[in-house]
């Protein structure tokens, strides 16, 4: 499959800030050997160098759809990329202290597209429910309209919109297109935002009609819809109750070790 | 250039490309640092920041298509997504004088800091 692989070395190298970067062992594909590579975590892609100063990375790795987790390795610190489906590889990978291996397994754990977008949404929620109060009440002696109840009670949340925040046009959640990401829902009501490319739109323009996700692949934390602060709630404790499931076992495993 | 019949899927920050066929994609592009423009009419292109002068168009059946996949396609960047996070986060900070990652205790995750990423 093509791929425009120069964006991808170009989003690798330049100078946005990475979200981890460090030395790890990676575990060859065919051999079992581990090879020392520099990996950078930027968004959801996983890139690996094969050394720190290299110009151009020598694989990506896209973390949609996977799960992270401690293996059973000779190595330490070794935890797993595991991917879903017959053909898929895992990952085998291995830090170099437990610090930088509970770091890793963090990070990786919420690089997902899907996590970030739960997030945003979440925060996009309680800003409506700030501004608008959650039974459409006014927020900061300003009285909405009845049509600018934030909950929708019909079947087309999309068809909603909130108006304009001070000096930021309201635009279209382009989330919506994204219905065949495992987990993904219906769409927001919208989204405001002030960092974009520089093309702001000041008329949210209308949306397509979308297909509800059929059954989707299961995310990395079986990802249920995201439509309450509850639901967000047992979401974000799952993904840290993995965590820290991973931090006890190599703390056991640790002290198993021990002569 | 010749016009071929693609079938387009966006998923995630990818937009992935099939012949209308077939059930494998032929290929995709990472949808970061690009730039969508509007064509001629039914026309949007996508470039890269690193190869400006190269672009990718696509011809819709319709401006109104047209115009839907150009909103969607500039949102769909991982950096986007990030850069409304940071938005919210900022607004609800200044609102309520609390950071609302805190209770979810992720306010420290360097994915999520305010102010220094560079764009």
């Amino acid at each position: 499959m093509k791929l425009n692989e120069r964006s991808l070395a170009f989003y690798a190298t330049c100078d946005s800030p990475a979200d981890n970067a460090g030395f790890l062992y990676k575990r060859g594909e065919r051999h079992t050997a581990y090879h020392r590579r520099w990996f950078v975590l930027k968004g959801n892609m996983l890139f690996y160098f094969e050394e720190r100063e290299s110009r151009e990375p020598v694989g990506v790795i896209v973390l949609e759809g996977c799960t992270v987790e401690l293996c059973d390795s000779a190595e330490d610190y070794a935890f797993a990329i595991r991917f879903g489906g017959a053909k898929s590889r895992t990952y085998v990978l291995a830090a170099e202290s437990q610090a930088a291996m509970e770091s890793w397994v963090k990070s990786l754990s919420r690089a997902s597209f899907d996590y970030m977008r739960l997030v945003v949404r979440e925060l996009e929620k309680q800003l409506e429910e700030m501004r608008w109060g959650p039974a459409g009440g006014g927020g900061g002696g300003r009285q909405s309209p009845g049509s600018w109840k934030p909950k929708s009670s019909g079947p087309e949340r999309s068809q909603e919109r909130l108006p304009a925040l001070p000096a930021v046009p309201p635009k279209e959640n382009g989330c919506a297109v994204w219905n065949n990401v495992p987990g993904a829902e219906r769409p927001p009501d919208t989204s405001v935002c002030g960092g974009h490319d520089g093309e702001g739109n000041p008329r949210p323009p209308p949306l397509p009609p979308r297909r509800r996700a059929s059954s989707g692949e299961a995310g990395s934390a079986g990802a249920a819809a995201a439509e309450s602060p509850s639901t967000f709630c047992r979401l974000h404790e799952q993904y840290g109750r993995e965590v820290a499931r991973l931090r006890q076992d190599w703390l056991e495993r640790q002290r198993g070790h021990r002569p | 250039a010749v016009l071929k019949k693609r079938l387009v899927k966006l998923v995630v920050n990818f937009l992935f490309y099939f012949r209308t066929d077939e059930a494998e994609p032929i290929g995709a592009l990472l949808l970061e640092h690009c730039r969508i423009t509007k064509e001629q009419e039914n026309v949007f292109s996508i470039s890269f920041i690193e190869e400006p002068e190269r672009k990718y168009c696509f011809e819709c059946d319709s401006e109104e298509q047209c115009q839907e996949w150009i909103e969607a396609l500039k949102r769909a960047s991982y950096e986007f997504m990030r850069r409304s996070l940071i938005f919210y986060r900022n607004e609800i900070q200044k609102m309520t004088g609390k950071d609302p990652l805190e209770q979810y205790g992720i306010s420290e995750e360097a994915r999520f800091q305010l102010g220094t990423r560079k764009q």
